[in-house]
């Protein structure tokens, strides 16, 4: 066992050197710090939810109400950020949506990368048919606006979250497939997979074991920033209400039911507030996202 | 290869995406039963009464490969089914939109990329000055809002806090005397040419005025993406020899900054106006539900919305949205590259 550890050790050396070296870059630039802090707090307000706003219903990502009338009330001692339409409570609507956000963020990430790495690993490393089809199939996807083709799909498939969530997949894995399979495509020939072909691993091996670590982590790390895109998709989505259910602590459709009180400034909290934790969960992550393509681009790094 | 030969291909290309963008919506009518189905071949309101009928007329218990055939005729003799929502036939009901939507793309467009350009290579010609960093601020930021909070915040402080600019495309006055087909002519239904052709060049005006905000939500959304090539393919250009070159053999600052470096930095640009293509159906959706203002992304919002329609939403209207702006996009993109094989001759002799 100790064997093995030292083995697997060694070998992830350059991956971590590698990763080292990136940090070291990323942690340099002054924007990207903001980045990780911002990114670091919404991480914490989603962790203290249950603390910080106690849920009050059976299922806590239901916003308690003050009361059944439609006009928003303002900030008081019970409502700290007031109320928006409906007197859904903001300050709960705004803390629970937090975990909103990540849920949607990680899960369509997460999701559409396992789908485009099992794709585009059979499609890049056996080439021929299948991959003609697979390629073939996500040019379709990608020969429509993406937030178009998703309201189609959400209309088509029932509205809601859950198919929001289902819809940003179907659209979002195309891209990534395509930078995966060119990225196994370019490791294939490689000397030493070339060797480990040679020296007879299985097919399975030569991919998991030789071609995805020496091509993957880029992709992942990519992929990974772009939650802010997609939960910025998804609260367009819920904004047009075909996503979050009423009542559900989603920030895009709080901003919806402020919609109609906006001519009064008033009501400045119902759409200030939802918006800033959109805004800046958003630029969180588009900050790191500008520091790490820097930084993985081949032709800018070393200067 | 000639630009000739490379012209042919890449419109032949285009052929089978299109097939393959009809095969998708096909697909996704397959989510419904043919009774919900039944509603995308009637092109009028009596003809939601005898759906059974419509059922064996359209074939619609047919294998799906027959089905799809018999689907693709009609879709291309231009029946789109009928839209619940709008109360007539789709392909009608977006025709009648489409001016709206076009007026206001053709105005965000020049702004959001002349602006663009102009800002990328200020910024990088003052590489790390206070302009570049303003410049890449406003790149990130306008990166990060959502569309729909950065609209409805321009109409709180422009139109609830100073009454300066209303939603909408026209007041009500003005609205009803367009509508009006005795009093005022829709030749293009453009306000701004149909305005001035009817002598009233004051309707025309009041367009404009309509068309600030959603033009400025657009713009700062779309605008960061060409700001961030531009400029770093400036950097790329001036860095080159040619410009050493061009500076060493007298020429002012301003003419290699224009003649030299920015001519070349376009190109990549041009390869972004697909991005930009995409961006911008995306953005009108959203822009035109924020600002009331009645084009197609207005009209589509609405009828994902429309209650009575298939669960709650009028699915022949959105689906015919999602096929034309489709077909649209894959246009946009075969105009592009065009373009980028007639400017950079290396493109059509690979």
């Amino acid at each position: 066992m100790g064997q093995r550890l030292r083995e697997f050790k060694s070998g992830m050396e350059p991956t971590i050197h590698e990763l080292r070296f990136m940090w070291s870059r990323v942690v340099e630039n002054p924007l990207s710090i903001l980045g990780f802090a911002i990114l670091a707090f919404f991480v914490l307000i989603a962790v203290l939810a249950p603390m910080m706003a106690p849920p009050q219903g059976p299922d806590p990502y239901i916003i308690p109400r003050g009361s059944q009338f439609d006009e928003p009330s303002g900030i008081s001692a019970t409502h700290p950020f007031g109320t928006t339409e409906g007197q859904y409570d903001i300050y709960y609507g705004v803390i629970w949506g937090t975990r909103t956000a990540f849920r949607i963020g990680i899960w369509v990430v997460g999701a559409s990368l396992i789908i485009s790495i099992a794709i585009g690993c059979i499609s890049g490393y056996y080439g021929g048919v299948i991959d003609e089809l697979m390629m073939r199939f996500t040019d379709i996807i990608l020969a429509f606006p993406g937030l178009i083709l998703a309201m189609a799909l959400v209309v088509a498939l029932g509205r809601g979250l859950d198919t929001v969530l289902l819809a940003l997949v179907l659209v979002g894995w195309p891209g990534y497939t395509r930078v995966v399979r060119a990225e196994i495509l370019r490791v294939k020939s490689e000397d030493y997979v070339e060797a480990a072909k040679a020296v007879g691993c299985s097919d399975l091996r030569v991919i998991v074991r030789h071609i995805l670590p020496n091509s993957i982590y880029p992709i992942v790390i990519m992929a990974s920033l772009d939650i802010g895109a997609i939960v910025l998709s998804a609260a367009a989505l819920s904004f047009l209400g075909i996503g979050a259910p009423e009542g559900y602590a989603d920030w895009g459709y709080m901003i919806s039911l402020s919609q109609t009180w906006i001519t009064n400034l008033k009501y400045w909290h119902t759409f200030t507030i939802p918006g800033i934790f959109i805004a800046t969960f958003v630029l969180g992550w588009n900050l790191l996202g500008d520091a790490f393509r820097d930084v993985l681009d081949p032709t800018l790094r070393r200067r | 290869m000639g630009l000739r030969s490379y012209l042919i291909r890449r419109i032949l290309l285009v052929i089978p995406t299109l097939i393959g963008v009809t095969l998708l919506i096909f697909a996704v009518i397959q989510f419904f039963s043919p009774i919900d189905r039944a509603s995308l071949f009637i092109t009028d309101i009596k003809g939601t009464s005898d759906l059974d009928a419509i059922i064996a007329k359209y074939h619609l218990n047919d294998p799906v490969y027959l089905q799809y055939l018999y689907w693709l005729q009609a879709v291309l003799s231009g029946n789109l089914g009928w839209s619940y929502s709008s109360n007539m036939p789709v392909l009608k009901a977006m025709l009648k939109a489409f001016p709206t939507t076009a007026e206001l793309v053709l105005i965000s467009i020049p702004v959001i990329v002349l602006g663009g350009i102009k800002l990328g290579v200020a910024s990088a010609v003052h590489r790390d000055k206070l302009i570049d960093h303003a410049t890449r601020f406003l790149a990130i930021i306008g990166w990060s809002l959502p569309t729909f909070w950065l609209g409805l915040i321009l109409l709180a402080v422009f139109f609830g806090g100073l009454h300066w600019f209303a939603p909408g495309r026209l007041g009500t006055t003005s609205e009803d005397f367009v509508n009006n087909p005795t009093l005022f002519t829709q030749f293009t239904g453009i306000m701004m040419i149909d305005g001035p052709l009817n002598g009233r060049p004051d309707i025309a005006l009041e367009a404009l005025q309509h068309l600030v905000l959603p033009t400025i939500t657009l713009t700062i959304i779309s605008i960061a993406m060409i700001i961030r090539v531009m400029r770093s393919s400036m950097l790329e250009a001036l860095s080159k020899g040619y410009i050493t070159m061009a500076r060493a053999k007298g020429l002012t600052e301003k003419e290699v900054i224009n003649k030299h470096a920015q001519r070349n930095a376009l190109i990549p640009t041009i390869t972004l106006s697909g991005l930009l293509a995409a961006g911008m159906l995306n953005g009108v959706v959203i822009t035109e539900t924020v600002f009331q203002y009645k084009g197609l992304g207005y009209w589509a919002a609405k009828a994902a919305l429309a209650a009575g329609g298939t669960g709650g939403s009028d699915v022949p209207a959105v689906l015919g949205f999602a096929l034309f702006t489709g077909i649209l996009f894959v246009i946009a993109n075969l105009i592009v590259d065009i373009t980028y094989a007639y400017i950079d001759p290396r493109i059509r002799l690979e």
